[in-house]
């Protein structure tokens, strides 16, 4: 760092990225490691599910009963898939887990949920909104301003996702435990039953999926460089100044 | 950066890597004491393994009872996942109605030996309607009759030193459970589901019983039930005889 200081080129620049610091190291290193875990987390409920492949309500069903839904996947209950994806599961789930709580934590401590990702009231009106789907519709390129704060969809999507589909993801997973069940029942009988559970976290990992889908496309259309670079190094800079 | 920095770092990095080592030596001592520390915590995937078996033991030391089922909830289809043995052996028991079957019981406890159907019937019956969920996805409830194995053990004078109760099985496979499941009211040695009798394909004669556990834990066709301080010295020692096709040993989940 002393070193940098001697090259008025690199003060320049670093005094333009501290202006854009755009996440702090707790939301990159948090991101980073949730969306590894998640990854992980998906992969092995595949393989999980491919197992049976069918699901029900209620607390239990099997074949020859009646199905809430069959999915159009096959029967695969090769060990070598299943029997890695449940310890890979149960690993990721836990990684994923911790690093939530830290994130919650320290967010809360930090203001950063106040602060960035609640929706501020005269967001949450309708023009506000549908500005922000035309803007995305149009692929309009962003704006300084749109960088360097989160629009009220992104905020409701990241709320969603942080206080509702993650919570949920853990509730449902719990309620399919028969030792947690056996101290907190209610955790299956609220949803309808340990089956429900089942089927509540598989309908939850496909919201997230397709929060994850689109997240990515609008990474993309909002310029990939500039937001990968953000999330990596904190600081965010235009795509125009990747260029030069 | 002098020499002396460096050295300082160095000193500063050991002295937190020997307490950080050292925390965790005394939390693993403090675990282990409490029962905390599963059958296979050196598996591949020990530290998981550990944190899911330390977190719900804490949390079923707490009142916990597997949830129970009114008769109208019984499921009327019940999968079978392993028909009964077709072996010789297997089938002169059966058609022998089991009365040359015998549980062998050993390991640490004051009177080994061998049971009977009939004398495992003698011991007072307990009965529950509980729900048995595979870890392939399905389930079922279903009403079982059997004896609380809490009275087996305490019959046969179980060492107080023991930690698991072994379990082998007519066809093969065999498994453990901790003394938490062991001693638990609703763990059973079952001989009826659903009726008087045991179902062949259900695990006749004898199945073990375990409903905080998946399925699989539910050992079919008992033959021998063993008690041990230690789950090392038996099979790779991971304290079942499947943990590398995902069964781990450990199936609260």
């Amino acid at each position: 760092m002393a070193e940098a200081v001697a090259t008025p080129g690199v003060v320049m620049r670093r005094a333009v990225a501290l202006e854009a610091q755009r996440h702090t190291a707790l939301v990159r290193a948090t991101h980073w490691i949730s969306s590894l875990s998640f990854l992980v987390l998906v992969l092995s409920g595949i393989a999980i599910l491919l197992a049976h492949p069918r699901l029900y309500w209620g607390e239990a069903g099997g074949l020859g009963g009646p199905s809430l839904l069959d999915l159009p996947l096959p029967f695969v209950l090769d060990t070598p898939i299943r029997g890695p994806g449940r310890y890979l599961h149960f690993l990721a789930a836990w990684v994923s887990v911790f690093t939530g709580a830290v994130y919650v934590v320290l967010g809360l401590a930090s203001r950063h949920f106040s602060r960035n990702l609640w929706p501020a009231r005269a967001q949450l009106k309708l023009a506000e909104i549908k500005s922000v789907l035309g803007n995305h519709l149009h692929f309009r390129r962003a704006t300084a301003e749109d960088l360097a704060a989160y629009n009220v969809l992104q905020r409701i999507g990241y709320t969603t996702v942080v206080f509702v589909l993650f919570p949920l993801m853990i509730w449902t997973g719990l309620a399919m435990s028969p030792a947690v069940t056996s101290v907190f029942p209610f955790l299956a009988t609220t949803l309808g039953g340990q089956q429900s559970a089942r089927t509540i976290h598989f309908f939850v990992a496909c919201a997230l999926v397709l929060f994850l889908l689109v997240h990515v496309a609008l990474v993309w259309q909002t310029g990939f460089r500039s937001r990968m670079r953000a999330m990596i190094t904190g600081r965010a800079g235009s795509e125009r100044k990747d260029a030069s | 950066m002098s020499s002396r920095h460096s050295r300082r770092t160095l000193i500063k990095a050991g002295l937190g890597a020997l307490a950080g080592a050292s925390g965790f030596a005394a939390a693993v001592r403090l675990a282990d004491r409490h029962g905390l520390i599963p059958a296979n915590c050196r598996g591949v995937y020990g530290l998981s393994e550990t944190l899911t078996y330390a977190g719900q033991r804490l949390l079923t030391r707490l009142p916990s009872m597997a949830r129970e089922f009114d008769r109208s909830q019984i499921s009327t289809v019940i999968p079978v996942n392993g028909k009964a043995p077709q072996t010789d052996d297997y089938k002169r028991l059966r058609d022998s109605g089991f009365a040359d079957w015998r549980l062998t019981v050993d390991g640490m406890l004051a009177r080994p030996g061998a049971l009977s159907l009939a004398e495992l019937k003698a011991f007072p019956a307990s009965t529950q309607i509980t729900h048995q969920a595979c870890e392939e996805g399905w389930s079922f409830i279903a009403e079982w009759t059997g004896v609380p194995l809490w009275r087996v053990l305490e019959h046969v004078g179980i060492d107080p030193k023991a930690r698991f109760v072994f379990f082998f099985t007519i066809d093969g496979w065999w498994d453990s459970i901790d003394m938490d499941d062991a001693r638990h009211p609703q763990t059973l040695l079952a001989y009826a589901m659903n009726g008087p009798q045991m179902p062949l394909d259900h695990g006749a004669p004898l199945r073990l019983k375990v409903p905080r556990q998946l399925g699989y834990k539910n050992l079919k066709y008992l033959s021998r039930m063993t008690v041990t301080d230690s789950a090392k010295g038996i099979g790779d020692g991971l304290g079942s005889s499947a943990p590398a096709a995902g069964y781990s040993w450990y199936a609260g989940i």
